[in-house]
């Protein structure tokens, strides 16, 4: 193992990454918000390739506009670019916001969004204008996760103002599958609170079939909801890593949405970190007992029932078996905590990014019981490729990235969040809760049964 | 809400009804949501299926990691071509420069990798914090004794074609340095990717010809092919937007001549293997073609006219990459009873568009580096049936209930060849007659 880590240190490249550009994830947050388009302020290219790989994914039109810098932009400063693409993105979408992430290249200028922002609004005073936020995220700042996080916050901070008191849950539920954003809400409606879940991106990446081309399709969280969230009763955050990295690196008061609403608006916020698993869910479902003062519905008490007599049946197939886990820090971070919970190794946890509190979180939720467990931040998926073998892993649980790996060990992968560019269905998968938990079970049981069965010479009927 | 932006319609025209040329060769409109992607996007795709070579992209992680493994361009050998490798530029080397990083960097990678040579892509940081990659280049080449050639190529500087002129220049670097004898009778392949193994498809055309293949360039690309491309006495060129620049260019240094041709579609990929065939003046090669076309012919027509029966009366829509294709496109589509009613490319030139113009039906819509927006208006206006482009297309035909068959980059069925007109027509068939679109209507 010792040796293992040395290998990693000595390359300065990074050798098929295992993470995104952090504009991907500032346009995923304003795929979530109603009405909005994004536009990326920089180069052609970045918008270009972050449609092109949200869209493989998610199966769904992904409509981001560009600035498009030239030279002469680069030089001179985006301000006609900007205006231009703002007008143009209005004439075609009409939209009621505009969602803008600048990049690494207009960053490096030295853009001031902020500025163009209020300048455009002054040149169109008295005309009816979209909502613009604004998220800075350069890449070289952060992965995708940072983005991500980044642009929640900014959404919120530049949005919320108090007004009167409301009874409106936030639930700030981090980068999950649009399907798991429709479990939460269902799991809100049945609790009967009001509530706001944000970015909901269920519809706008899930959309169902249409009839005519939509633009900018349905769905979304509403820019009310938004604005009431400093009048919100509590926030419930999922993740405990989040944006660590370019948060303190901009030693700003507030790191995360959450945090932001309760230090300016007293809101009080929990923390916790993706309700993956039983223990996870539970704590999740608890939380929103003592904010409505309801008890969990029965439907959703049966579905953990449920889960837990799967558990029981299950529990042979999974024990004991050693897994590579990889993908973004919190999503790796309950994933590992998940399989403790059902008695699998976590051999290696690996994210491409950079809070350095993946191994510290780690620690915490499995009570320090796995110290062999190698756990590396800023880690690529070459570096996995070069320690996979003595690790002798029995199972891959990650991204469709990864399978190349798991291709050449001959060993299961069972794909899980983002990027899923190799089946079908990804937006689909439930990850969190009773019900996600429950999938996750049956597909990592299936997966180590097919397995056995397929490498067995009697290709035994039952199980 | 407006489909057509005003600054969009010198690029819009509609064959039969409209006189005016059509605009292209632009950057794209801010605010446009244009399908192209950059500079660095052209060149990388184009060098990308040299397998034995390291391709090293300098810049922040997003323009690596979203060109991963991007295109499914085979080969028959070594694979580094199918990693992807970054410098990751962190904020402190953007605020103190990312030499230092791009040449340790270079250094592990060709250490470990050991390739032929190796391609070093600068992005749009670089290009304005003014990293001196020539000079790394230098250095690390003299220090490793492969060529270490940069790709001059920040997004900003242009469109994808700039970068496919990019990807000329850094092969126009290797070619010449090699001292293989070629053979009689040699061409180099330019502008064929192999995706889907195509590439080997044409090849063993051509060698049932007695025809010897120098170099392919890029699709199953190798360094020391390359560098020995100047060999040969005909380059024979295929999607002319990305290489004609170095068949131009070879042929001034080393009077190499060369010819256009196209592999989609019967009629294109017969012509391709006659023109060949007349250029070397010789009867033997030209029966050999007539007989590979006659026999593939009497296999193949059979089949497509059972698809013509079933497809006559569909319309299509296509937006692809390039112009050229989009002409055999039409043709093929033709020859299964389709009728093309859009057609658009990201990055096509105005001959060729004119040629379109002339090729189509009255009322066919024609357009230059398109948006969704707009796509979607015309495939309703034109109410076409099936889509023919890339991935970034397949949800807007899907969505709206049109078929779609993928032509781009990341196809795992061989379209190119007779063998690929066959699979093209079974696309095409499959998408139109899967009985789900009673759902969506
Ligand atoms: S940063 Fe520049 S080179 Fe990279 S993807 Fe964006 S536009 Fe292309
Ligand atoms: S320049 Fe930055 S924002 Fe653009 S693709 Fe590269 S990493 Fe992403």
């Amino acid at each position: 193992m010792e040796l293992a880590i040395k290998k990693t240190e000595t390359f300065t490249s990074t050798r098929n990454a295992c993470k995104l550009c952090s504009p991907l994830g500032a346009s995923l947050v304003f795929k979530g918000i109603e009405g909005c388009i994004p536009m990326i302020h920089g180069s052609q290219g970045c918008a270009t390739y972050i449609r092109r790989y949200m869209i493989s994914h998610y199966k769904e039109p992904v409509d981001i506009a560009s600035s498009n810098f030239s030279e002469e932009t680069t030089i001179y400063g985006g301000n006609k670019n900007f205006c231009t693409g703002i007008d143009n993105v209005r004439h075609m979408y009409n939209p009621a916001v505009i969602g803008i992430a600048s990049t690494c290249l207009s960053e490096t200028i030295g853009e001031d969004i902020p500025r163009l922002i209020r300048e455009y609004a002054q040149l169109h005073e008295g005309e009816q204008i979209p909502v613009f936020i604004h998220a800075s995220t350069p890449s070289y700042q952060g992965s995708h996760m940072d983005g991500f996080h980044e642009t929640v916050l900014s959404a919120v901070a530049s949005l919320a103002n108090e007004g009167a008191t409301s009874k409106q849950i936030n639930i700030f539920s981090g980068f999950i599958s649009p399907a798991d954003i429709r479990y939460i809400k269902e799991i809100c409606d049945d609790f009967g609170v009001e509530y706001m879940v944000f970015p909901d991106y269920s519809d706008t990446l899930d959309n169902p079939h249409w009839k005519d081309y939509q633009l900018i399709p349905e769905g979304g969280t509403p820019v009310a909801q938004i604005q009431n969230a400093a009048n919100a009763i509590a926030s419930i955050e999922f993740g405990t890593i989040m944006n660590k990295l370019v948060s303190t690196s901009k030693s700003s008061v507030a790191h995360t949405a959450g945090e932001w609403l309760e230090k300016h608006h007293s809101v009080p916020n929990t923390r916790m970190p993706l309700p993956i698993g039983i223990e996870a869910s539970d704590v999740f479902f608890k939380t929103l007992e003592t904010i409505s003062g309801i008890p969990t519905p029965r439907h959703h008490a049966r579905e953990r029932g449920r889960l837990v007599d799967a558990y029981v049946d299950g529990h042979k197939y999974v024990f004991g078996k050693r897994a590579i886990v990889f993908g973004e820090e919190d999503m790796v971070l309950s994933m590992v905590a998940f399989l403790h919970e059902i008695g699998i190794e976590t051999v290696l946890a690996g994210s491409g990014g950079e809070s350095n509190s993946l191994k510290k979180e780690i620690d915490a939720l499995t009570s320090g019981l796995y110290p062999n467990m190698i756990v590396m931040n800023n880690l690529d998926f070459e570096t996995i490729n070069e320690m996979v073998d003595e690790l002798k892993p029995d199972i891959f649980i990650g991204n469709s990235k990864g399978y190349y790996i798991a291709r050449r060990l001959k060993k299961p992968i069972v794909r899980i969040g983002f990027p899923i560019h190799d089946r079908f269905g990804a937006q689909r998968l439930h990850h969190i809760g009773y019900r996600g938990t429950q999938e996750l079970f049956d597909r990592i049981v299936n997966a180590l049964i097919e397995y056995k069965q397929e490498h067995s010479p009697v290709g035994y009927k039952y199980i | 809400m407006n489909a057509i932006l005003k600054d969009r319609n010198s690029q819009i025209v509609r064959a039969g009804a409209d006189t005016k040329t059509i605009a292209c060769n632009k950057p794209s409109l801010a605010g446009a949501v244009s399908q192209r992607a950059c500079v660095f996007c052209g060149s990388r795709v184009v060098l990308y299926p040299i397998a034995d070579a390291l391709h090293l992209i300098h810049g922040p992680i997003g323009c690596a990691a979203y060109t991963w493994d991007i295109r499914g361009a085979m080969s028959s050998g070594p694979e580094i071509h199918r990693m992807s490798f970054s410098t990751d530029l962190h904020e402190k080397d953007v605020v103190f420069g990312g030499e230092k990083k791009l040449e340790a960097a270079l250094l592990e990678l060709i250490d470990k990798y050991q390739p032929k040579a190796a391609f070093v892509y600068s992005t749009c940081i670089v290009g304005v914090i003014g990293d001196d990659i020539e000079s790394i280049c230098k250095k690390v080449q003299a220090l490793k004794q492969i060529p270490v050639i940069p790709v001059h190529a920040p997004g900003f500087q242009g469109t994808k074609k700039d970068g496919y002129r990019a990807a000329c220049e850094a092969l126009e670097v290797l070619v010449g340095t090699g001292n293989r004898p070629a053979q009689e009778f040699s061409i180099n392949i330019l502008g064929d990717f192999n995706l889907a193994g195509e590439l080997w498809i044409l090849i063993d055309y051509y060698k049932r010809m007695g025809i010897h293949i120098n170099a392919t360039i890029t699709g199953d690309g190798r360094v020391e092919d390359v560098a020995n491309a100047h060999k040969a006495q005909l380059n024979v060129v295929q999607c002319s937007g990305s290489m004609m620049y170095l068949a131009k260019q070879m042929k001034e240094k080393y009077g190499i001549p060369f010819m256009k041709v196209s592999y989609f579609g019967i009629e294109d990929m017969s012509d391709a293997l006659y023109e060949v065939a007349t250029f070397f003046k010789s009867d033997d090669m030209l029966t050999k073609a007539k007989e590979i076309v006659r026999f593939e012919f009497a296999r193949l027509m059979p089949e497509l006219v059972k698809y013509k029966q079933a497809l006559q009366g569909k319309k299509a829509a296509i937006y692809v990459g390039g112009s050229f294709k989009a002409i055999s496109l039409i043709k093929a589509l033709r020859l299964i009873g389709v009728q093309t009613v859009v057609v658009g490319s990201q990055t096509g030139t105005a001959d060729e568009y004119e040629i379109i113009k002339q090729l189509c039906d009255e009322g066919t819509i024609i357009v230059d580096d398109s948006n969704p927006a707009e796509l979607s208006a015309f495939v309703k206006e034109t109410k076409a049936d099936i889509f023919i482009g890339g991935v970034k297309e397949r949800p807007i035909a899907y969505k709206i209930g049109l078929g779609f068959c993928d032509h781009n980059h990341e196809r795992k069925e061989a379209l190119a060849g007779y063998e690929g007109m066959l699979n093209f027509a079974k696309e095409i068939y499959a998408t139109a007659m899967s009985p789900v679109w009673k759902f969506t209507k």
